[in-house]
């Protein structure tokens, strides 16, 4: 009763590839939606906008936690034994080599403005603690320096710089 | 299910697991080499459309949950950030919404063939009575779906459907405090549906697999109702059924894309367009077109108890249908009296359905009170009676011999599908749409717009005064909050550069932020991500400020203001895709002012005379006259050509991916007509073999 399909693909019926193919590309077009839904929605996306931050109120030796995109962002105002730290160190013994020039503002070597999520597994690092003068993460034991660069610990990279510029003197634009 | 494994997998590693679990065995047993009646028409794919139908409603539907908030506050707005933000929220939302009517509608169509066919009789009696527990499932997770939008019509459906259970007698309204979770529908209440909402479902799916077990242990039941008798009565499910179902599905899938894409209000009601007010019931609550032949029963009964059992017992009388029906004798194709009172009772149900959308008054009560008679009669005293007296036609020997005899008559069975599902889903559907917005009021004049029509656009120009004319006077008085300054950049839009829109924020009112280091509030001017401002602080103040009556917000009002076409307009609207309604209203009213009301109209105090507002009482003051906003392109500026304007900016700011969603249906509607031909050729060259 039943045909058996050949196994062969040179004697398979040409209007049965057709079927199965539109129907696989109808199939897979499907899907398309279903996952583009999950990305952040257009308000999401909006709200994403750069904001503003006055730097004035933060003291030499303090620093604030401002929130962008969902993300802490530390701000720290350095002491200048700080930034001798960050920028005496050779970037040969850095398990991720960055200067600390590349990574703060020509002229206001006093601040660092990184992402404050640890690159391990995403725990916020405390601030001024650990052996760096810099962040050290309480989940898995990662040390940063006071440039936010790692140096001890599980986390394989440096803490990310956000975008940002400095709008005057004591007000900086992140995103 | 399994009997001994007939299914020999040829690689090592599936024999292994086959030894194991059989599963291989049991899906090749259930769906491949399962026989089933070589005589099965199209009327039979609407199993396999179901099982597709009930998919597609939960993936949306756990889409949508994703993106979901179901709180009073917020569940409204949750659902317009769906269709606005999500990508492709729109189309999720409309594919679940109208996927609830298409459900509906393949559900009659395949309970009306068992209907038809016997296919509850002896040895399928349970198979039915599963089928039956499935619609009420069915129709409880709908009802509750429905109520989470939590507009105008959720909310006083669920009101007036819970409040249903208080007809019972010393527990009832003990039984609807604990539905609502309060002294009335609320957020408890809101919170429990979504849960059921989701819940439901699954057991659907549960009681759909015992359904399925139970129809393979039986085997389907075919046109001719006689049982298979040798191997040439049937063909393995794999390739033919599948095949068929698939062409079915296809072809489904086609029409619900009609709705999906280009009328996906028409099956809705547009009070739900307006947000949940405890306050204030519409003129008319209907229920979803596929409650209303229930609905017409209820309310045919002057008393609140019988009522209630009447509308029950119409649904559970079908439980006993198959005892109710005792003619040895299934398929009404060689029962003459049977078959013509069939159609009898196809009819009485439409109108039932008809009646359901119908004011309960007058004439109205009557035919209900008639026709919910004919439809008890039809089970209760035509079914017993002609299961003993009727003289029934010979019966062929065998389905093969059938199949023989009627090769001729071949080829019409598609057309007759799709001709009467459209017109019996249609009519039901329509038949919702009468009650409408037809609480007094003339009908206003249907206008030209850019955007009617499958093809339709909105005019860049047209929208850009459009936004002028809003911005200098409906701001005024009106909020609009669901629109932001982003949103007058996108495709589809007025098309305003992102420099202009920007300015439009900065010059608006601006908005409160906060708070600051110092823990205070503040205000900051106005973003690309910030919505249109509202002239008020909350509504009490907009209602202080207009004499009573707060100015409604304007980002969904052309689709939440619509009035009745009337049969059989609403029919010839389905095929021309007429959804103007919401438009013709706003421009209507916004025109309609007339000085003098009519001889012996009493106008209120501080209220207007409207030709077109329901009531003709209106608190707004005539605000468009000619020349009060000067257009820099060049178009007149008459008051007319301003009320078009306004409105048109209106509808895009109500559907703002409307022109996508015309174009992605193009696509789709282009793609399932050549899927639909493809699995039909297939289908007529596999079934060749079977001939
Ligand atoms: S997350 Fe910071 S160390 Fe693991």
């Amino acid at each position: 009763m039943t045909t058996e399909v050949s196994t062969e693909p040179t004697r398979r019926d040409f209007l049965y590839i057709a079927t199965g193919a539109v129907a696989a590309v109808g199939a897979a077009a499907v899907v398309w939606p279903l996952v583009s839904q999950m990305n952040p929605d257009a308000s999401t996306i909006a709200a994403g906008a750069p904001i503003e931050v006055d730097l004035g109120p933060v003291a030499e030796g303090q620093e604030i936690k401002v929130f962008w995109r969902g993300k802490p962002i530390y701000i720290m105002h350095r002491s200048a034994q700080q930034i001798e730290e960050a920028r005496t160190v050779s970037l040969s013994s850095l398990p991720d080599p960055q200067s600390d020039q590349d990574r703060t503002k020509e002229g206001h070597e006093q601040w660092l403005v990184v992402v404050g999520i640890c690159t391990h597994l995403g725990c916020i690092p405390m601030a001024r603690q650990g052996n760096y003068n810099g962040f050290f993460c309480p989940c898995h034991g990662s040390q940063y320096d006071s440039s936010g660069r790692i140096r001890q610990g599980p986390a394989p990279a440096n803490l990310p710089v956000p975008p940002y510029q400095f709008v005057s003197a004591s007000k900086i634009q992140i995103g | 299910m399994s009997g001994p494994s007939t299914y020999q997998p040829q690689h090592k590693a599936l024999q292994w697991i086959e030894q194991r679990l059989p599963v291989m065995n049991f899906v090749h047993s259930s769906f491949v080499a399962y026989p089933t009646p070589r005589n099965l028409n199209y009327w039979w794919t609407f199993g396999a459309i179901l099982a597709m139908m009930l998919a597609v409603q939960i993936i949306t539907g756990v889409v949508l949950a994703m993106h979901y908030t179901p709180h009073a506050d917020l569940a409204f707005d949750s659902i317009e950030a769906i269709v606005r933000d999500v990508n492709y929220g729109w189309m999720m939302r409309n594919i679940h919404a109208a996927g609830a009517s298409m459900f509906f509608i393949a559900v009659y169509v395949h309970m009306f063939r068992g209907l038809y066919y016997g296919s509850y009789k002896e040895p399928r009696e349970l198979l039915w009575i599963l089928g039956v527990i499935i619609y009420l499932l069915m129709m409880a997770t709908g009802f509750m779906g429905y109520v989470l939008p939590w507009g105008q019509m959720s909310f006083w459906g669920a009101t007036v459907i819970t409040n249903l259970f208080s007809a019972i007698p010393l527990v009832g309204d003990s039984i609807v405090t604990l539905l609502w979770g309060g002294y009335s529908v609320g957020n408890p209440t809101l919170n429990r549906f979504f849960s059921l909402h989701y819940l439901l479902p699954f057991v659907i799916v549960g009681v759909v697999v015992l359904h399925i077990w139970a129809m393979h242990v039986t085997g389907q039941n075919n046109p001719t109702g006689v049982e298979p008798k040798t191997e040439k009565d049937t063909v393995p499910f794999t390739p033919y059924a599948t095949l068929k179902d698939l062409v079915g599905m296809s072809a489904f899938l086609l029409f619900f894309s009609w709705f999906i894409f280009y009328m996906p209000n028409y099956l809705g009601e547009a009070d739900n367009y307006i947000p949940a007010n405890p306050g204030v019931t519409p003129p008319h609550i209907v229920p979803e077109w596929y409650y209303l032949p229930f609905y017409a029963i209820l309310r045919a009964i002057p008393n609140k108890l019988l009522g209630v059992v009447a509308m029950f017992g119409a649904i559970l009388v079908l439980l006993f249908l198959p005892w109710l029906d005792s003619c040895k004798v299934r398929s009404s194709r060689y029962r003459p009296l049977a078959k013509r009172f069939f159609w009898a009772f196809v009819a009485v149900c439409l109108l039932l359905g008809w009646l359901g959308a119908k004011p309960a008054e007058g004439v109205y009560t009557v035919m209900s009170q008639v026709l919910t008679a004919c439809y008890f009669a039809y089970f209760l005293v035509v079914l017993p009676v002609l299961s003993r007296k009727e003289k029934t036609l010979p019966l062929p020997n065998s389905i093969a011999d059938d199949v023989l005899a009627s090769s001729s008559s071949k080829g019409k069975s598609l057309a007759s599908v799709a001709v009467i599902a459209a017109l019996a889903g249609t009519l039901v559907v329509g038949a919702s749409q009468d009650a409408k917005a037809s609480a007094g009021g003339n009908v206003p004049p249907s206008l030209e717009w850019s955007f009617a029509g499958p093809f339709g656009t909105f005019d860049r120009a047209q929208l850009q005064r459009g936004y002028k004319v809003y911005k200098e006077v409906c701001s005024a008085c009106h909020s609009m909050k669901y629109v932001h300054y982003r949103n007058l950049t996108e495709p589809g839009g007025p098309g305003f550069t992102v420099e202009q829109a920007k300015a439009f924020a900065a010059e608006a009112a601006p908005i409160k932020d906060g708070p600051n280091d110092s823990g205070e509030m503040f205000d900051r001017p106005r973003r690309l991500a910030d919505p249109f401002p509202s002239p008020y602080p909350n509504e009490a103040a907009a209602r202080f400020s207009n004499g009573g009556a707060a100015p409604p917000d304007l980002s969904v009002i052309t689709k939440a203001r619509s009035y009745e076409r009337g049969f059989p307009q609403f029919l010839i609207d389905l095929v021309t895709q007429f959804q103007e309604q919401g438009p013709n209203y706003v421009a209507g009213v916004l025109r309609g002012y007339e000085d003098t009301p009519p001889e012996g109209f009493v106008l209120p105090d501080g209220a207007y005379y409207n030709k077109y507002y329901p009531g003709h009482a209106i608190k707004m003051p005539q605000m468009l006259m000619d020349g009060v906003v000067t257009y820099d392109d060049g178009t007149p500026n008459t008051a007319d050509q301003l009320a078009k304007d306004v409105t048109a900016f209106l509808m895009w700011a109500a559907e703002p991916h409307m022109e996508a969603r015309k174009r992605l249906g193009l696509q789709v509607m282009i793609f399932l007509a050549l899927l639909t031909g493809l699995l039909y050729f297939t289908k007529r060259r596999v079934w060749a073999n079977a001939h």
